[in-house]
């Protein structure tokens, strides 16, 4: 692992706040990427075994729907994470995330960083923390949306 | 009894009679109606009679649609635009009426009511953050002017983040161009995507982070849902921002406009009054959260 690897692993804000060996063990299952506008970082029903620490650019998280195509649910940018798939099983992907412009990011084996995890209780549980803390954002953002606050009301 | 004596004398809940006059519309004429979306119109209008009025950005007005009702519409454009603008989105009897009004056609107008954005005081160097969502930038839009303004005199930069249901439900397009060819950072996300659609998707509040704002040195302003306002709010003190330096618009039965009727109170507010623009901070963070009973 590289020094330049672990210092860009260490810069995501995904990663503030843990320690510097989790952070070296999470960098050791790392590799930096790049994806050109248009293509899949992942497809629905794929095998789940990485996630993406978006560096630049932007992902759209979509779904097939019948007669609609591929409706996005939600984009992602620098900061964000894509792929939650590789931390349980079937470990297989739920959705498509596509770059929409030329995104950068840093791509985690999953099944690397599960044995790490399994063998170093801190790093899963550091790790765990912060892909909760993450999934609960994202869950919260949705049940706004399910408000479906700027729908017509009528008040009057 | 003098009339002079039952004023000097009048009970506090009895209003002066100089504010009487509040609740006599003044006849304005619909000069141009612009069809916003497909339910959101705005109605620039003009009094038959001079004077224009003076208002500052986040105040609003009570509009009657004669022979239907009076709502509370904030006005939309800037003190300093020669029009005077309201959107109305048409969600009931009144607003109907009003959207569907024509050139010509007369509305009444009182005001203008309520508290204001306090856009003077913002040719500091602090960055701005704009959060409207929906219609919600309506109230925003003359402030917005305003600060891009004051921006290009060298005021702090503006941050303008607008979310919506779906992108044809996007209000004052031009108007968002025009700032961010102005220098303002302008960022907008829906809850829905379209085909079309190539931009962000989801929360208004996925915008704050990345926009790129100093939020220990900013203040901002919202305004759209409550629930909305709500989250931005704790999101903005979640990055650091002053509670203090926030600032929110609510909105609730207004009818008299000058705190006379109650109908808008809100807690110990009477939002026509005492809003509807108020601090975020320390008794409304707290109101927000309170169920109403």
């Amino acid at each position: 692992m590289s020094t330049a690897m672990k210092d860009l692993v260490e810069a995501h804000p995904f990663m503030t706040s843990m320690n510097e060996e989790s952070i070296e063990l999470v960098s050791g299952c790392a590799r930096n990427v790049v994806f050109a506008p248009g293509s899949l970082l992942c497809a629905e029903g794929g095998d789940a075994d990485t996630f993406y620490l978006l560096r630049r650019g932007r992902v759209s998280i979509s779904a097939h729907v019948p007669g609609r195509g591929s409706v996005v649910i939600e984009t992602v940018g620098a900061g964000d994470v894509v792929g939650w798939s590789w931390l349980v099983p079937p470990y297989r992907w739920t959705f498509d995330a596509r770059a929409m412009d030329a995104v950068g990011c840093i791509a985690i084996d999953g099944a690397c960083l599960r044995v790490k995890a399994l063998t170093d209780p801190s790093l899963g549980f550091a790790l765990l923390s912060k892909v909760s803390m993450t999934l609960l954002e994202r869950l919260q953002a949705t049940r706004m949306r399910l408000l479906d606050l700027y729908g017509d009301h009528r008040v009057e | 009894m003098s009339s002079d004596r039952t004023l000097s004398t009048r009970p506090s809940h009895v209003a002066p009679r100089e504010n009487l006059d509040v609740l006599t519309p003044i006849l304005h004429r619909v000069v141009e109606r612009i069809a916003e979306t497909n339910d959101i119109t705005t109605l620039v209008l003009e009094p038959l009679e001079p004077p224009s009025m003076n208002f500052r950005c986040g105040q609003f007005n009570m509009l009657c649609a004669f022979g239907v009702g009076e709502i509370a519409i904030s006005m939309s454009s800037a003190p300093s635009e020669s029009t005077l603008r309201h959107s109305i989105r048409d969600v009931g009897a009144v607003s109907h009426a009003l959207c569907q009004s024509s050139a010509g056609d007369l509305v009444g107008v009182r005001g203008p009511f309520g508290s204001d954005w306090l856009v003077e005081s913002d040719v500091d160097q602090r960055d701005i953050v704009v959060v409207a969502g929906g219609i919600g930038l309506a109230p925003l839009r003359g402030a917005v002017e305003e600060l891009v303004r004051a921006n290009q005199r060298g005021g702090g930069r503006v941050f303008v983040l607008v979310g919506a249901r779906e992108p044809s439900q996007i209000v004052f397009r031009a108007d968002l161009d025009s700032w961010e060819a102005r220098g303002a950072k302008v960022s907008l996300t829906v809850d829905l995507a379209t085909p079309e659609w190539d931009g962000r998707v989801g929360l208004v509040t996925t915008l704050l982070a990345n926009a790129g704002f100093d939020a220990t040195n900013s203040r901002a302003m919202l305004c759209g849902p409550e629930v909305m306002m709500r989250f931005t709010a704790r999101a903005l003190v979640d990055l650091g921002m002053d509670p203090e330096g926030i600032l929110v618009s609510l909105e609730r039965n207004m009818q008299c406009g000058v705190g006379w009727c109650g109908h808008c109170q809100l807690g110990p507010l009477l939002l026509c009054r005492d809003g509807p623009v108020v601090p975020y901070a320390g008794l409304v963070s707290q109101l927000l959260t309170q169920r109403e009973r």
